[in-house]
């Protein structure tokens, strides 16, 4: 970058350490005044406080920033973080090792490696050829789309840490499980035959030597991408909690969602294959499921399926791997999500 | 100056294809623009986050829509 165009680039790229400090006390500030803020805005409105619909509105009015800033915050850091886990780096990380160790690290390591859905089959291919083990790749992509920052900001936000970190724990663990399993099945033989005939390659990658000031960019980057996208699944999620409040009783999901019907487990995970869509769009979906007293393993092993197993991605992934894998595929990670609804659902 | 975008036909790609092509125009420089799709060929690469970009056969991009920043700079510098 030469010295005539450094002046038009914009002032957090130049002094990106007070840019972030500032940016944290500004998020931190506005974030404690959003509770009062709500509470005077209706207030004003000419609703009664303590009304039903008083108490929606709060909810619409708190909540709906509270969790549109979590996740532009996170999203940011996340933004700034992808950019130390390119795909190349944590193929680099993860190629030569043994399964077992390999499979855990390569499903924590899907939570920070940017991922796109579009991207899945490619970095499959180019994963198996650098010789990542068939289960540690497979670790790595159910994690990957399942276990992610815009999904465990949106948990958490919504329902709370404790259902936010079950939901880490349990994502991580079918995709580590079920990884390590079709490892063991030693099914690389029901690779497509091009892929298999592919020339190995060596898994190396070049640091492009990010400055702080790139990172910030990614983060901007990833706000304007992600939060640019997801925010009105989100707005519908809040409006749905805060409307179904009073008009659907209470327990109207218990009798066939909650923890006495066994057959809601595999139901949810069944409705969940056919329909594709991102974790934010799931989201109005669960509250609803929650806030009306479906059981919370039901409805989680519900997010996992949609997120997880969907037809568009066995269709794509049919490119490469032949029926068999997939079917294998399918039913393993089927199985453990299943496990996960009926574990919570007996344990809480 | 031969320009290939690596891409297995998503949203982003598209917008790539199109940035280029506006940034290409803006600056007066004729560019040949390729869409690869086919798997094979995108792997041939050693790319696995699409989109890519290719200049001359030189992998520059991948994991992405570039900034309008790098492809001006991209033009220029092979001009």
């Amino acid at each position: 970058m030469n010295t005539l165009t450094a002046p038009l680039k914009a002032w957090p790229q130049r002094q990106p350490v007070a840019f972030l400090i500032l940016a944290a006390m500004v998020w931190l500030g506005l974030y404690q005044t959003l509770n009062p803020a709500a509470e005077a805005l209706v207030a004003a409105l000419p609703v009664d406080r303590a009304s039903h619909l008083g108490g929606a509105l709060q909810f619409f009015f708190y909540d709906t920033p509270k969790v549109l800033m979590l996740l532009t915050g996170v999203v940011f850091v996340m933004g700034m973080v992808n950019s130390y886990f390119t795909p190349e780096r944590t193929r680099a990380l993860l190629a030569g090792r043994s399964e077992g160790a390999a499979n855990v690290m390569a499903a924590s390591l899907g939570i920070v490696t940017p991922f796109c859905s579009c991207s899945a089959v490619p970095l499959f291919i180019g994963f198996v050829q650098a010789g990542v083990p068939l289960g540690v790749t497979l670790s790595f992509l159910i994690s990957a789309p399942m276990v992610n920052e815009v999904a465990l900001t949106l948990l958490f936000g919504m329902f709370g840490w404790k259902v936010a970190l079950l939901y880490l724990g349990l994502g991580l663990t079918v995709a580590i499980v079920a990884g390590w399993i079709i490892g063991r099945l030693k099914m690389e033989a029901y690779l497509e035959d091009w892929v298999r005939d592919m020339p190995k390659t060596a898994a190396k990658f070049e640091d492009a030597g990010a400055t702080l000031a790139d990172r910030i960019q990614g983060g901007f980057a990833a706000v304007r991408e992600i939060v640019g996208k997801v925010w009105p699944y989100i707005l519908g999620g809040i409006a749905v909690g805060a409307l179904i409040h009073g008009y659907v009783p209470e327990d109207f999901m218990a009798s066939f969602m909650g923890k006495e019907a066994w057959w809601s487990v595999p139901l949810a995970v069944l409705m969940g294959v056919p329909m594709y869509t991102n974790a934010a769009g799931v989201i109005p979906i669960v509250q609803a499921l929650l806030a009306k007293g479906a059981a919370l393993g039901t409805v989680l092993a519900f997010m996992m399926s949609v997120i997880a197993l969907s037809l568009p991605e066995m269709i794509i992934l049919r490119k490469v791997l032949k029926v068999r894998l997939i079917a294998t595929f399918v039913a393993v990670v089927s199985t453990g999500i299943l496990l996960v609804g009926f574990v919570f659902n007996a344990v809480l | 100056m031969d320009i290939k975008v690596l891409g297995t036909g998503c949203a982003n790609c598209k917008n790539t294809i199109a940035l280029i092509d506006q940034v290409a125009k803006a600056k007066g420089v004729t560019v040949k623009l390729e869409k690869v799709e086919e798997l094979r060929d995108i792997m041939g690469y050693g790319v696995m986050s699409t989109p890519g970009v290719v200049i001359n056969g030189k992998v520059v991009h991948a994991g992405g829509v570039p900034s309008r920043d790098k492809i001006e700079q991209w033009l220029t510098a092979t001009v």
